[in-house]
């Protein structure tokens, strides 16, 4: 199982996510400016501050050559996962629902936070049981997910809230504690709470690790 | 060249949490009385082509989920 992680001026998450990745199988990093993906079988988009963030969160990342690649995998069905600006990467690129806003509170937060997982039925979350709750750091100014109320209500309708944040502890203001959503077609995951800086306890949690484990369980049933 | 100005702002009933720190400010400054205040951005361009505008405001420039914008030509708002 070979993941891929594409970086863009600006990543900073990218070491960690390439680390993670690499505990259930290969990582390999990707250019923003690629145009193929060097046939990887999953792709991790990794937090940080892609362009730096101007204009909008993800929003010029979402435009970017190897986005285009990743949409075109993410059609066909490969699995890819978006972690914080990644999520908004995703978001931007409308491949996920929903947008991304500046957190109610206004502030930068970094803090370790409990997310309840609410469907096992994606890619990335298989391995894990519904209701289960995972301890994963987040840290964003800009994760206050938001979707106007006809899209809420499909999201809802089609079971594509994957993470929320447990009881009290939704700080940045998001609809409805939504900490994660998944496309229609179910292969596609963002969140903006971070598994990738999860995935050892010697750094006070290894929960994040079941979504790798997720992906790399998937691939071995599909082989 | 025209000069193109794009107003962008959140859309109404969406949270604006920069517009709120400013309305919680304005009367601690004495002004008292300044009620829905709502931030947005100004992005001003001069173009060849006007008529390439409303793409680059529906591909890039602006979040049509969260946010409404408005388009001027030379200081003469347009259909958006």
């Amino acid at each position: 199982m070979r993941i891929g992680v594409p970086q863009f001026p600006g990543s900073c998450d990218e070491v960690d996510a390439l680390l993670a990745a690499g505990k259930v199988g290969d990582a390999e990093l990707l250019w923003h400016r690629d145009r193929d993906l060097k046939g990887v079988d999953a792709v991790v988009v990794p937090g940080g501050f892609s362009y730096g963030d101007y204009l909008r969160a993800g929003a010029i990342a979402g435009l970017s050559p190897v986005m285009d690649a990743v949409a075109d995998f993410a059609r066909e069905g490969g699995p890819v996962l978006g972690i914080c600006n990644g999520f908004q990467v995703l978001c931007a690129a409308g491949l996920l629902p929903g947008a991304l806003l500046q957190n109610q509170n206004r502030r930068f937060v970094c803090r370790q936070v409990e997310l309840v997982v609410e469907t096992t039925a994606t890619p990335w979350t298989a391995a894990a049981e519904r209701g289960q709750l995972l301890s994963i750091p987040a840290k964003h100014q800009s994760g206050r997910w938001y979707a106007p109320d006809e899209l809420l209500a499909e999201v809802k309708e089609n079971d594509q809230i994957v993470f929320r944040y447990a009881a009290g502890g939704n700080f940045n203001g998001s609809l409805e504690d939504v900490a994660g959503v998944c496309n229609a077609g179910r292969n596609v995951v963002g969140l903006m709470p971070h598994p990738e800086h999860a995935v050892d306890p010697l750094t006070g949690s290894a929960d994040g690790l079941v979504l790798f484990r997720s992906v790399l369980e998937g691939a071995a049933h599909a082989a | 060249m025209p000069h193109v100005r794009i107003l962008i702002r959140p859309k109404a009933g969406i949270l604006d949490p920069q517009g709120t720190a400013v309305e919680q400010a304005l009367p601690q400054l004495g002004f008292a009385g300044a009620s829905d205040v709502r931030i947005g951005r100004l992005v001003e361009l001069d173009v060849a082509d006007t008529s390439e505008v409303e793409a680059m405001c529906q591909k890039l420039l602006v979040n049509p989920l969260v946010e409404d914008y408005e388009v001027q030509v030379d200081g003469v708002a347009v259909e958006a």
